[in-house]
């Protein structure tokens, strides 16, 4: 029981999770399952994300970089050069981390809003120069022959897969950012946050923590990157890179509580359900993008440490098991 | 040789107008190290005052650019004391946010209002010879009205006692406050000015380019770029930045094709941030 109770938040995010993804399953209902798929992503992204901005203190703007790069790599593998879709997963995540151990090098030296903005620079330079690879088919992009479907057992098949690769890949983030939260490498992480020149005094070895810390936390998305768009069946340079889906992602975990292993899945679910509530209401429907600004505005205003982080400080009897 | 020099003033003429956006952002940046990502949204506030000033009200388009600017003025401020100022002194992620949520406000309010769909100020002064080459008059205008902004702004920090209480407040806050400058007040008015160097070419913009509500957007990147390269909280760098980016745009695409000009203006932006982050012309950090 006492380890049960040590890692209830663990517990909680993969029971969140699994009964999010058991729901479209047990019901067999296809437009519950797209939702769900998206609702899935969003929470894996946010997740991830949350290692580097939650953990770290790196704010990244540009994060969709890894999911548009995944993307491409993954579909650009499948559709032309006739991988399977496991190994064209694995080199979408092989790329998103490659690309973030490259660039994290050199640009995680940068801190506060410099590193935002070089985040967000990276990501436009990457989808500018994707507009112009022909390999890859330009500002066009691709698509995917119908027929590489009936390899995974026909399109409805193939769409029921990657529902289950996108919950396999959701626990596995959410296991990772458990890890990385409760280890020693995440303490040092946790110190670089809080004063970086004062954790590598303390012997954190910054530049590689972080290094790992930003590969981390692309990797994953890239293959989800990779599953998303052969799901999608078609992929162009605006679909893989749009910025706003970098800010939704900070919002998500903004909402739930950044630095905490629930707080992304939460804040993930509710944005989507807000987001669900929003298109669909006759009202709010036109004005959703500005009702969703005034929402963002009041949390960074007056709650800025999110759901999980408001209950763990008001509740300091939650705090030991609660991240 | 002729193409070169015809490419290369209408690039210089365009980067007028970008180097007064620029200079918008990285005044905001100097002053409270503050990244205003609602600065696309303000540029085409900018563009639609001026297209409903002058479609609307009749009023002639370059007075328009002035009631423009003065409206950027307002809105600033009360941008500046309703979603800046509570948190001015918290981590980059909160103001990020904060101007983040402001633009997805002024672009949701705007979509619904105006759609995406693109509009365009029915206004000509024909075309005029510089140099070698002809350009449209609304251009050279609207790089002449820039260059004035730019001077008046560089006037108006070095020597009106206003300019002095910002750069007072830029170089170091408490102390400003200790010999009794008003903090909080020259903070929301030096986002006021940006604000306003924004609207003002958002309208310029708008005197020659056909827009839609979301037009802002690329010339924020644009901002980013230019603020970089200039060095960021150095508006008198982001004239020359804005001049070099122009350059740019003018001159790629002589020699490749003009989809490739991104690519190279956001390398050389990610390269600038990590060898030289206080820009090409700036001192130490």
């Amino acid at each position: 029981m006492k380890s049960l109770r040590q890692h209830t938040s663990l517990w909680l995010s993969l029971g969140v999770i699994v009964v999010m993804g058991a729901w479209p399953i047990i019901t067999g209902n296809a437009l519950s399952r797209e939702t769900m798929f998206t609702v899935l992503r969003s929470v894996a992204l946010a997740s991830s994300l949350n290692i580097l901005l939650g953990y770290t203190g790196y704010v990244s703007f540009g994060h969709v970089v890894f999911f548009g790069l995944g993307g491409y790599v993954g579909f650009y593998l499948i559709a032309v050069q006739g991988w399977s879709l496991w190994a064209a997963l694995l080199a979408g995540g092989v790329a998103a981390g490659l690309l973030a151990y490259l660039v994290g090098a050199a640009i995680l030296r940068l801190r506060g809003a410099y590193f935002a903005l070089a985040t967000i620079g990276i990501n436009e330079a990457v989808r500018a120069f994707i507009n112009n690879f022909d390999p890859f088919g330009g500002p066009t992009g691709m698509t995917l022959n119908f027929k590489i479907y009936k390899l995974y057992g026909g399109p409805g098949a193939a769409l029921q897969l990657a529902f289950y690769v996108m919950i396999g890949l959701t626990l596995a983030v959410v296991l990772l950012s458990y890890w990385v939260r409760t280890s020693k490498f995440g303490l040092g992480l946790l110190a670089i946050r809080e004063d970086e020149d004062a954790a590598e005094v303390m012997g954190v070895t910054a530049p590689a923590a972080k290094t790992w810390a930003f590969v981390l936390s692309a990797v994953i998305p890239g293959m989800i990157g990779a599953i998303f768009f052969f799901k999608n069946g078609t992929i162009e340079p605006g679909l893989a890179f749009p910025l706003h889906t970098s800010i939704e992602m900070i919002v998500m975990i903004m909402l739930g509580g950044q630095g905490t292993v629930l707080g992304p899945i939460l804040g993930a679910a509710g944005y989507e359900a807000l987001r669900d509530y929003l298109l669909v209401s006759p009202v709010f429907k036109n004005i959703q993008l500005a009702i969703s600004g005034i929402l963002l505005l009041i949390i960074v205003l007056f709650i800025p440490r999110g759901a999980v982080g408001w209950v763990r400080q008001r509740y300091a009897k939650v705090r030991r098991w609660l991240i | 040789m002729d193409a070169i020099l015809r490419s290369l003033i209408d690039g210089l003429l365009l980067g007028f107008v970008y180097g007064i956006a620029a200079m918008g952002l990285t005044l905001i940046w100097g002053v409270m190290n503050v990244i205003n990502l609602s600065h696309g949204s303000l540029i085409s506030l900018g563009m639609f005052s001026l297209y409903f000033l002058f479609t609307g009200l009749g009023i002639h388009p370059y007075l328009a650019v002035v009631i423009t600017a003065i409206l950027g003025l307002l809105l600033g401020i009360v941008i500046y004391a309703i979603a800046v100022h509570r948190i001015i002194n918290a981590p980059h992620l909160s103001t990020l946010l904060a101007t983040y949520s402001v633009n997805m406000i002024i672009l949701g309010i705007g979509t619904a209002i105006l759609s995406t769909s693109p509009y365009n100020v029915p206004f000509d002064l024909g075309s005029i010879k510089v140099a070698t080459s002809v350009v449209p008059t609304t251009r050279l205008i609207a790089a002449i009205v820039a260059m004035l902004v730019a001077g008046g702004l560089y006037l108006f920090l070095q020597y009106s006692r206003l300019g002095r209480y910002i750069r007072a407040v830029t170089d170091n806050r408490e102390a400003a406050e200790i010999v009794g400058i008003p903090s909080a007040q020259i903070l929301a008015f030096s986002f006021g000015l940006g604000t306003m160097l924004a609207a003002i070419s958002g309208g310029l913009i708008a005197t020659f380019f056909p827009f839609t509500i979301l037009a802002g957007g690329a010339y924020e990147l644009k901002s980013f770029v230019i603020g970089v390269l200039g060095g960021l909280g150095n508006p008198v760098g982001s004239l020359f930045g804005g001049l070099i980016l122009g350059a740019i745009e003018g001159l790629v695409p002589l020699a490749m094709p003009t989809t490739w000009t991104p690519v190279l203006e956001f390398v050389l932006f990610v390269l600038i941030l990590l060898v030289r982050p206080t820009g090409l012309f700036g001192g130490s950090e």
